[in-house]
C-alpha cells in the first residue's frame, strides 16, 4: 500500500473539498433546460436590484435539492409545470424563457399566475424560502436575503444582553 | 408475551402526560410512560428558519414525521385530502418527549374565572353546544400556582386588572423590555388600557438549576439551546425518572387500550421501538394523547361494552374540536422597531377579553414573537403585490419596522366539528388515522373582527403609518392549541369525562390533556393542561389510596 504523506492527504482534503464546491453545483433532480426555466421565473419573482434576486442567491439550487427531498413529492408537478411554462413561452414569444428579456418573461409569469395556478403558488413559495430561508439548504447564498434585511447572519451565540443579578429593567 | 404489570400507563410525554407522571411516581405508584417520539435534547435542534415546529416546510422536526403519520382533512365543501404533518391542515403540535412544550412560545396563561362559565355569562348561541366547565376557577386555583412554581414561570401580572384573584405572585421577574415593549406600552396606557409584562415559561433568572433566556431570534418553534424554556421535558419528567418508578418508553406507539367484559382497562398495546406488538398490563390508564390523538385512541379502542370506541356510548368522542381563532393586526412604522432580541412577544393587555358589548368572550392581545424574514413574506398589506419588485422593496423597506398584535379569541364549540376514525386510511403501524372534518361557529369570527379592532387601534396609537388586519375564516380550527374533544362535564349523556377526567363508563381510565377542556380561554392553553393535570393526579392519588 502506498503510504500517503501528511502533506499529500492535506492536499488531497483541499481539493476534495474544492470538488465538492464545484459539485455544489450539479443538479439533483432538474434537468438543465428545466432548471434554466424554473431560473428565469424565479428571476422574475425576485428580481435582481440594487441587491441580489433569487436567482442569484440560488433558489433553483435550493428547489433542486429539496426535490430529491422533502419535496419528493412534488417533483413531477414541476416537470409537468416547467414544460407547461416552456411551451408558452414559446408560444408568446417563439423562445424558451430564459432567452426572453425581462419585460416579456414577467409576461409569460403574470400569464403562469393566471392560467396555471397551483403550480405558480407553489413556486412562488418556495421561491421566497429559497431566498429568505437558512442558507444551509443551498438558497440564500452568502446570506443575501439577510443582508438585504439588515438581519445580523451570524449572531454571537451565547451573548447575554442583560445583567442577571437585576433582572427587570437592567 | 405480556410485560411485568405496574400500577400505571400513562399515554403521551406532552403537556399533560409529563405532569402524570410525575405526581403518580412521587407518590409511589409504578408507572410506564409511553411515548411514540424521541428525546429531543436542546442541543439536538437546529435553528432552521425552514424546519422548526412554526414553518415545517420542510418538515417538523419535533415531530411527528411525514413517512408515517398521515391524517385525512375534509374541508368545508366535502372534498377530502391526505395530509402530512408539514402541511397546515393537519393540525399538528408535536410528538417528542415534552412534545409542544419543547418548541412552544412558552406563554403562561392562566384562563380568567368567567372563562370556565362561558354558558352561564353569555348563553350558548345557536349552532353551538357551548357549556359551563364542572370546575371553577378556584378548583383550579392551587393547581397553577404549582405549575407555575414547580416548572418556573417569569413575568409580570400585578398590573392586570381583570385577571382572577391569585394567592402568590410569579416565581420570576420578567425579562428586560425589547424595543416593541418600549413602543406599546405608552401607547396601550394613553387608550387607558392595562399593559403588563406576559407571563411565560422562561427562566429570566437563574431557576430550577438551569439559566436565563439568553434572548436569541429563534424561539417559537425551536428548542432552546441554552435550556431556559421549561417544557415537562426538562422539569416534571426528569423529576419523575428520578424516582426509579417511572419507566419512560420512547418511540413507543400506543394501539390501544385493552377492556375486560366490566369495561375496566387490563393493559395498553403498543409497537415498540422495533414495531413490534408490546402489552403492557396496568391497573390503571391515563391518556394524555392530546386532543386528536386522544380522541383517535379511544376510537380505536373497542370492546363488547364499547363497541363504538372507549367512552362513546353517546356520540361525544372527539366532537367539540376547537382552537382559537387567531386575528392579527399589523403595523408599520417609518422608524426601526425591531431590535433581534428575544423571544419578540414581551407585551400583553387583557381588556378584551370579556365585556365586548354584544359578543361572547374575546382575547388576549399581545405582540407577536420575533417574524423570521421567511414568516414576514406573507405579511403584506392587501395592495402589495405578493412577489416582483414591489414585493421585494417592501421587505427591504419593512421588515424592521413592523410589528404584529394578535390574540387566541376563545371559540363558541362545534359538534360537528371533529375528529373521527378514517375508514381507509391507515398509518404505518396499520391503524386508523384520524379523519378532522367541520368547521368554525360563525361567532368565533365575528368576535375576532372585534378585537382585531382593538389591536389595529393599539398599533396606529403607538405610531404605525400604515395598519391592515387578518381575520380567520370558517375553516376547521385545531392546530397547535387543539382541546375540547373528550369534553369534562357532569352529565354522561353530554361528555365524555367526570369532573375529575375519569371516563364516565370505565373507573380506572383518565385523560389529562387538551381533550377536556369545555372551552379553550382567550389565551394559550399549555398552563391550564398543566395545572388541570396536576389536579387529575391528585384526584387519582387520594381515590387509589382511599
Ligand atoms: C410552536 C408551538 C408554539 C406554542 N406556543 C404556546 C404558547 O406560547 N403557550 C401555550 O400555552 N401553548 C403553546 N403551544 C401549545 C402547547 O404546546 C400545547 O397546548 C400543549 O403541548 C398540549 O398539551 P397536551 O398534553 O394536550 O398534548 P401534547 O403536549 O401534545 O402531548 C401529547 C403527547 O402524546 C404523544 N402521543 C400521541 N399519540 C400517542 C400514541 N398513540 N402513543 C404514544 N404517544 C402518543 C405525542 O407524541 C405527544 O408527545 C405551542 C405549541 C407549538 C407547537
Ligand atoms: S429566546 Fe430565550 S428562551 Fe427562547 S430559545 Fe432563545 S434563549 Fe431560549
Amino acid at each position: 500500500m502506498r503510504k500517503t504523506s501528511r502533506r499529500s492527504f492535506l492536499a488531497a482534503a483541499v481539493l476534495g473539498t474544492a470538488a465538492c464546491r464545484k459539485d455544489a453545483g450539479a443538479r439533483l433532480s432538474l434537468t438543465g433546460e428545466e432548471a434554466r426555466t424554473l431560473d428565469a421565473i424565479c428571476d422574475v419573482l425576485i428580481p435582481a436590484d440594487q441587491d441580489p434576486g433569487a436567482a442569484a442567491a440560488g433558489a433553483v439550487v435550493f428547489i433542486d435539492r429539496q426535490l430529491a427531498g422533502p419535496y419528493r413529492r412534488h417533483l413531477r408537478a414541476y416537470r409537468e409545470g416547467l414544460a407547461r411554462t416552456d411551451s408558452l413561452s414559446r408560444k408568446m414569444f417563439a423562445k424558451p424563457l430564459d432567452q426572453l428579456a425581462g419585460e416579456q418573461r414577467l409576461r409569460v409569469v403574470t400569464s403562469l399566475e393566471q392560467g396555471a395556478r397551483p403550480f405558480f403558488e407553489m413556486v412562488l413559495a418556495h421561491t421566497m424560502q429559497g431566498f429568505y430561508g437558512s442558507p444551509r439548504h443551498g438558497g440564500n447564498r452568502d446570506y443575501a436575503s439577510w443582508r438585504m434585511l439588515r438581519v445580523p447572519a451570524s449572531p454571537v451565540r451565547g451573548r447575554i444582553t442583560y445583567d442577571l443579578r437585576q433582572g427587570k429593567g437592567s | 408475551m405480556a410485560l411485568a404489570p405496574v400500577d400505571a400507563v400513562v399515554i403521551g410525554a406532552g403537556a399533560g402526560g409529563g405532569v402524570i407522571a410525575k405526581e403518580l411516581a412521587t407518590a409511589g405508584l409504578r408507572v410506564v410512560l409511553l411515548e411514540r417520539g424521541r428525546w429531543i435534547g436542546p442541543w439536538d435542534d437546529r435553528k432552521d428558519d425552514l424546519r422548526n415546529q412554526r414553518t415545517s416546510a420542510l418538515g417538523a422536526p419535533f415531530g411527528p414525521d411525514d413517512e408515517r403519520n398521515p391524517r385525512v382533512a375534509v374541508d368545508r365543501r366535502g372534498h377530502e385530502l391526505v395530509v402530512l404533518p408539514s402541511d397546515g391542515a393537519y393540525s399538528n403540535n408535536a410528538a417528542c418527549v415534552g412534545s409542544g412544550t419543547v418548541s412552544y412560545g412558552a406563554m403562561a396563561w392562566r384562563y380568567m374565572a368567567q372563562d370556565f362559565r362561558m354558558k352561564s355569562l353569555y348563553g350558548c348561541p345557536a349552532g353551538s353546544t357551548l357549556d359551563d366547565w364542572p370546575i371553577t376557577y378556584d378548583e383550579l386555583e392551587p393547581f397553577y400556582e404549582k405549575a407555575e412554581w414547580e416548572m418556573g414561570v417569569s413575568g409580570d401580572v400585578a398590573p392586570d386588572p381583570f385577571k382572577a384573584p391569585r394567592r402568590r405572585g410569579l416565581p420570576m421577574p420578567p425579562l428586560p423590555p425589547n424595543r416593541e415593549y418600549e413602543i406599546l406600552k405608552p401607547a396601550a396606557l394613553r387608550k387607558g388600557w392595562h399593559p403588563f409584562d406576559i407571563p411565560m415559561l422562561r427562566n429570566s433568572v437563574p431557576y430550577n438549576g438551569r439559566g436565563p433566556c439568553m434572548r436569541c431570534r429563534w424561539c417559537v418553534g425551536f428548542a432552546c439551546e441554552v435550556n431556559a424554556k421549561n417544557g415537562t421535558q426538562n422539569t416534571v419528567i426528569p423529576t419523575a425518572l428520578a424516582t426509579g418508578l417511572c419507566a419512560l418508553r420512547t418511540d413507543a406507539m400506543a394501539r390501544e387500550i385493552v377492556l375486560d367484559a366490566r369495561g375496566r382497562a387490563t393493559a395498553v398495546t403498543y409497537y415498540d421501538a422495533d414495531n413490534r406488538l408490546q402489552t403492557q398490563p396496568a391497573r390503571l390508564v391515563v391518556v394524555s394523547a392530546g386532543a386528536i390523538e386522544t380522541a383517535r385512541l379511544l376510537l380505536n379502542s373497542k370492546s363488547q361494552l364499547h363497541p363504538n370506541g372507549l367512552g362513546n356510548r353517546y356520540d361525544w368522542v372527539g366532537r367539540n374540536l376547537q382552537g382559537h381563532a387567531y386575528p392579527r393586526a399589523v403595523g408599520l412604522f417609518d422608524f426601526d422597531t425591531y431590535d433581534d432580541v428575544g423571544p419578540g412577544a414581551s407585551i400583553a393587555i387583557c381588556d378584551f377579553n370579556h365585556g365586548n358589548p354584544g359578543l361572547r368572550g374575546g382575547a388576549m392581545l399581545a405582540n407577536e414573537f420575533i417574524r423570521l424574514p421567511i414568516q414576514f413574506t406573507g405579511m403584506t398589506p392587501p395592495d402589495t403585490p405578493r412577489w416582483g419588485r414591489a414585493h421585494k422593496d417592501y421587505m427591504r423597506q419593512f421588515y424592521r419596522r413592523s410589528i404584529a398584535v394578535m390574540g387566541p379569541v376563545q371559540e363558541m364549540p362545534v359538534f360537528e366539528a371533529r375528529v373521527q376514525l378514517d375508514p381507509r386510511v391507515k398509518d404505518f403501524w396499520e391503524i386508523p388515522v384520524a379523519r378532522l372534518s367541520g368547521g368554525r361557529h360563525p361567532h368565533s369570527v365575528e368576535v375576532a373582527r372585534a378585537v382585531v379592532e382593538k389591536a389595529d387601534e393599539w398599533l396606529r396609537e403607538a405610531g404605525a403609518i400604515r395598519t391592515w388586519t387578518n381575520v380567520p375564516g370558517m375553516d376547521l380550527s385545531g392546530g397547535q392549541h387543539q382541546a375540547g374533544t373528550c369534553r369534562m362535564g357532569n352529565d354522561p349523556k353530554t361528555s365524555v369525562v367526570d369532573r375529575n377526567c375519569r371516563i364516565h363508563e370505565a373507573d380506572n381510565i383518565y385523560l389529562a390533556d387538551a381533550s377536556v377542556h369545555v372551552t379553550n380561554g382567550g389565551f394559550n392553553p399549555a398552563l391550564t393542561i398543566l395545572a388541570n393535570a396536576y389536579r387529575v393526579a391528585a384526584a387519582i392519588v387520594r381515590e387509589r389510596h382511599a
